[in-house]
Order: structure tokens, then C-alpha cells, then sequence
């Protein structure tokens, strides 16, 4: 059976293979901090799994997770102190790439398309098989086809030597810098603003602020809360327990007798709505923005905004016409 | 109460504009801190949800391949394709991304797209493709980034209002999983997928239309440049 964790030591060999790459860059001006951050970050995914299983308590063996948390401190430090620097990537120019893009024709798309379709696979026709580790069909598909994509790649390109692709993905982590690990402590800051009870004194002051028996004050406190929430914490999971269990749950649907699928469902998704305005969610809006190298970081979220501010209206009047 | 000053640090941070991987970390201590939690504990705490999240980092594994790709001119063979498919424009193009990437994402197919897999190798380069084949003209550096913006958001709307109508994605079992064992309810995930596809719907009409508005606004713009550019000097304006 193949192990989610061992996509993760992959990756994290391959962020541990760049940052060496990196210390031997003179073009660099910060290469030893860049590479002490990339590589320690790479370590943090191969170390993760004993902490995982920690937590897990399936009985393989295990890590304390403080010493995780010194990394992950000092992964912040470099990368919010401005510690980390980019070389000047070895490349082709514009015009070798018309004529190979003109040699190689449509064969090109091949490996680009080879990475979704190995996903597609893997989710549909072999989840059931027992192949990989259960729930974790689409992600193993992810990893696999970006390693059938990269031999398919070389094949079509005639690229012989495995140094061009890692030097490329390099460039592009070193353009991305930071951004690439916000998605990550985003989800640790929401996992903190939950242990320390963020949501129940937001749950406290709705009860507080809420009237007893308005049906359509208490639609849009739920919805606008979900957005709002999410807008904050980035992330409609961490927004849905707190305003279900304030508002969702004991007002709408026991007080008001809701139809409870469809309160929760179209709950959730007013956090969504919230969740494309946000610069919290930074693996959907900032990441791409650096992707695209944007030099606006809030591209994406202003393109996102008003269909967001759209959706929280459709979710609001959905709700308080199907609902009761 | 005190434990919302987390939520303020999170936001003045992002107000003031300081570097965002700071905040985020300032704001976990502080709010850890704050919550009653003894310094070894906000450290366990900073090291245990950091090794349960990689897998929002999974992404970085697809950085090489598409690296040695655009290197070989994927980039360029994305837009040149684009060229030749009679008069698609940019807010059509991704309309039809919109669609197939709800659609995609309705059977659970949510990672065949994204930022690094599809948007930043083929599908920004095509609707920029598509941008100025519809115009005829070069596009200004602002549009340049509106495309590409839009063509995330594409990417992005259609994913979370697509993938709710599958019944084995994260977020209905997160509901179902939350209420059913707080509540003690059985709720079933293809309750919940139903009341899902009223908003995709929505979410289509309303982004699809937007993005074909910013075609509308595109060709606008683009004519009132050109006419600008033809029209005749005024006498002495060269003085």
C-alpha cells in the first residue's frame, strides 16, 4: 500500500536537494539563509511524520512535536526578517523557446496533461483497488503524476539531464519565497485560535447580540458571520463548528425548525464565499498571485471580491427561502 | 475575551501591510499565550498542526516538471495553440475553464486543476492569448495582470463551488462528521451535495458573467487606445 508520508519524505528530499543546490549559488546574495531555510523546511516533512504519528496513536513510532515547533519558529524568523534571496536563474531566452515550442509542437502538452490525468486515475479507478492508503487517493495521485509527468517530460523534450528540472522548480520556489509556507501556518494559527477558545467567545457575543425571534436577522447572522469568520480566519472549516454552534444549530434549526441539510450546507458555503476575499487564504489568493508573478499580490482577491460579496447575498436569500 | 486580540493582530498586521508570515506567527503566540497555554505547550501545539497541514504544501512537488516544461516553451505552444481557435476571447476562454472546472470538481476530481498545475502554465498564457488575439493589439502591463488575475479566480470559483456537490469531499464530511457527532443526527452527504448545486449554479452565472464583462471593458479600453493613438496631432503639439 502506498503511504501519503511517503509523498511528504519526496517532497521534503526535494526541498533538502534544492537548498544544497542553493548554498552553492554564488548568484545568490543570501544563499546560506535561503538554504538553511529551504532545508530546514524540508527536514520539518520526514520529521512531521513521527509527529504525526504521535497524535495519531496508531502505534508506529513517534516524535514530540516542540522541536517541530523551534523549526517552524525559525522557518518564521528567516522568512519574515527577509532572510531569503533568489539567484539568477540559468535559462533559456524567448526566442529558443518559440522554436522549441515551434520543434516540439502539441507534444508539449502531453506531459503537462499527464499530471491531472494520472489524478483522475488514481481518484477514480484505482481509490478502490487498495493501492493507496485510504482517503488519500486524490493527493498520492497528485504526487505520482507529477512523477510520471517529469520521466514523460524529459522523453518528449529530450532532456537528458535530471539537474534542468530540479534548477527550474528551484527558480520558481525562490520567486515564490515565503508565500509558499503561509497556507501551512495559516492552518497552524487556526489550529491555536481554536485550542485557545476564539470561537466560543465569538459564539458568546452572537448569543449576546442576536435578537430571540427574528427569522431573517438570524439568516443573515449566520450566513454574514460564516463569511465574515472565514474572512478572518481564512478558512470556512475552522468558521463552521463556532457559528453552527452558536447560531446554525440552536437558532435556525431547533428554534426556527430549519431543514438542517440545507442550513448547513448552504452555511458552509457562505464561508466559501468569504474564503475568496481574503488574503488568509493564502494558498488560494496570494499563492497564485506569486505564481503569475503579479506585481499587485491582491490580484486575485479583487478579481474574487465582488463575485464573493455576490454569493453571500445568493447564499442569504437561498437560505431564507428554501430553508424554512 | 482577551483571546480575540489574536484576531486583532491578525488583522492590523494584514491593515499595515508587514510581512504576513510574521503576523501569522506573532498572532499564534500571542493568542497562545494569551488562551492560557504554558510556552511548551504553544511550541507542541506550533509543531503538531504544522506536521498535520503539509499537505497544503504538496503542491511544490509539481514546481520541477512544470519548470523544465516552460523552459521548453510550454508557455509559448499554450498561446500559439490558442491562436489558431478562431475567435475565442479571454472572458469566453475562461468561462469555459470556469465550467469544466466545476464540472471536474463536482465528481471529485478537485486537484486535476490549480495555481501551479494548470493556471500559471495553460491557462493564464491562454487567456492572455486570447486577450490579444481578440484585440489585435499587445496588452497594456495592467491588463496583463487583470488577465492573469482573473484567470486564478476562474480557477478558484470554480473549485469551491463545484466540489461541494461531490459527496466525498472534505467539507461535507466535515459537516455531517461535525453535526452528527454533536448533535447526535444522521444526516447523509448526498443531502447536503443537493443543496450545494443551487450555488453553483449561481457561482456560474454570476463569475462567468463578470468574466465576460472584462471582455466588454477590455475592447473598450483597447479601442479608446487606439483611436487615441490615430488621432491627428494638434497643431504646434510638437513644440
Amino acid at each position: 500500500m502506498i503511504k501519503v508520508e511517503w509523498l511528504y519524505w519526496l517532497i521534503g528530499l526535494v526541498f533538502v536537494v534544492m537548498a544544497v543546490q542553493m548554498a552553492a549559488d554564488r548568484s545568490n546574495p543570501k544563499r546560506w539563509t535561503s538554504a538553511a531555510f529551504w532545508g530546514l523546511l524540508g527536514l520539518t516533512f520526514p520529521y512531521g511524520t513521527g509527529v504525526a504519528n504521535a497524535t495519531a496513536k496508531n502505534g508506529d513510532w513517534t516524535l514530540p512535536a516542540e522541536p517541530l515547533g523551534v523549526a517552524v519558529l525559525a522557518l518564521i524568523v528567516l522568512a519574515g526578517f527577509n532572510f531569503l534571496g533568489k539567484g539568477v536563474p540559468v535559462t533559456t531566452t524567448g526566442e529558443q523557446r518559440e522554436a522549441s515550442a515551434a520543434r516540439l509542437g502539441n507534444k508539449i502538452f502531453v506531459p503537462a496533461l499527464t499530471i491531472p490525468l494520472v489524478a483522475i486515475v488514481c481518484a477514480s479507478v484505482l481509490d478502490e483497488s487498495g493501492l493507496f492508503e485510504t482517503g488519500k487517493a486524490t493527493l498520492l495521485g497528485l504526487g505520482l503524476g507529477c512523477v510520471v509527468a517529469l520521466v514523460v517530460g524529459m522523453l518528449v523534450t529530450g532532456e537528458k539531464k535530471l539537474s534542468v528540472p530540479v534548477h527550474s522548480g528551484r527558480s520558481m520556489l525562490e520567486a515564490m519565497g515565503s508565500a509558499l509556507l503561509l497556507p501551512q501556518l495559516l492552518a497552524v494559527l487556526g489550529s491555536i485560535f481554536a485550542v485557545a477558545g476564539v470561537g466560543d467567545q465569538v459564539g458568546d457575543i452572537m448569543n449576546k447580540v442576536l435578537p430571540d425571534d427574528s427569522k431573517y436577522l438570524a439568516v443573515i447572522a449566520y450566513c454574514v458571520g460564516m463569511f465574515l469568520f472565514t474572512v478572518i480566519m481564512g478558512n470556512a472549516f475552522a468558521a463552521f463548528p463556532v457559528m453552527t454552534a452558536a447560531i446554525g444549530w440552536p437558532v435556525l434549526i431547533q428554534q426556527m425548525h430549519g431543514n438542517e441539510p440545507a442550513v448547513l450546507a448552504i452555511g458552509m458555503l457562505a464561508g466559501f464565499a468569504g474564503t475568496l476575499c481574503t488574503p488568509m487564504a493564502a494558498n488560494f489568493n496570494i499563492v497564485p498571485a506569486t505564481l503569475l508573478e503579479l506585481k499587485d499580490q491582491y490580484g486575485p482577491i479583487k478579481a474574487q471580491l465582488p463575485t464573493g460579496i455576490a454569493l453571500l447575498g445568493c447564499c442569504t436569500v437561498i437560505m431564507a427561502l428554501f430553508a424554512f | 475575551m482577551i483571546v480575540l486580540l489574536g484576531v486583532v493582530v491578525v488583522i492590523l498586521g494584514f491593515v499595515t501591510r508587514r510581512n504576513p508570515v510574521l503576523v501569522v506567527g506573532v498572532a499564534g503566540i500571542v493568542t497562545g499565550l494569551l488562551g492560557r497555554m504554558d510556552p511548551l505547550e504553544v511550541l507542541a501545539a506550533f509543531g503538531r498542526s504544522f506536521a498535520d497541514s503539509r499537505s497544503v504544501t504538496v503542491y511544490a512537488i509539481v514546481l520541477p516538471v512544470i519548470g523544465l516544461l516552460e523552459r521548453y516553451g510550454l508557455r509559448e505552444q499554450a498561446r500559439n495553440l490558442i491562436g489558431r481557435l478562431g475567435r475565442l476571447s479571454a472572458g469566453r476562454f475562461l468561462t469555459v475553464y470556469l465550467l469544466v472546472r466545476q464540472v471536474t470538481a463536482a465528481f471529485g476530481l478537485n486537484s486535476i486543476g490549480g495555481p501551479a498545475q494548470t493556471v500559471r502554465p495553460l491557462v493564464a498564457p491562454m487567456a492572455e492569448a486570447a486577450a490579444e488575439r481578440s484585440t489585435g493589439a499587445k496588452l497594456p502591463e495592467r491588463w496583463r495582470e487583470k488577465v492573469r488575475s482573473y484567470s486564478a479566480s476562474a480557477d478558484t470559483v470554480g473549485v469551491f463551488f463545484g466540489e461541494d456537490c461531490f459527496i466525498a469531499i472534505g467539507s461535507i464530511l466535515l459537516i455531517t462528521g461535525f453535526v452528527n457527532s454533536t448533535y447526535h443526527q444522521d444526516i447523509e452527504p448526498t443531502q447536503l451535495a443537493l443543496w450545494a448545486i443551487p450555488l453553483a449554479v449561481c457561482a456560474f452565472v454570476i463569475h462567468g458573467a463578470r468574466l465576460l464583462l472584462m471582455d466588454r471593458q477590455l475592447e473598450r479600453e483597447m479601442a479608446v487606445a487606439a483611436a487615441e493613438h490615430d488621432l491627428p496631432l494638434p497643431e504646434g503639439a510638437d513644440k
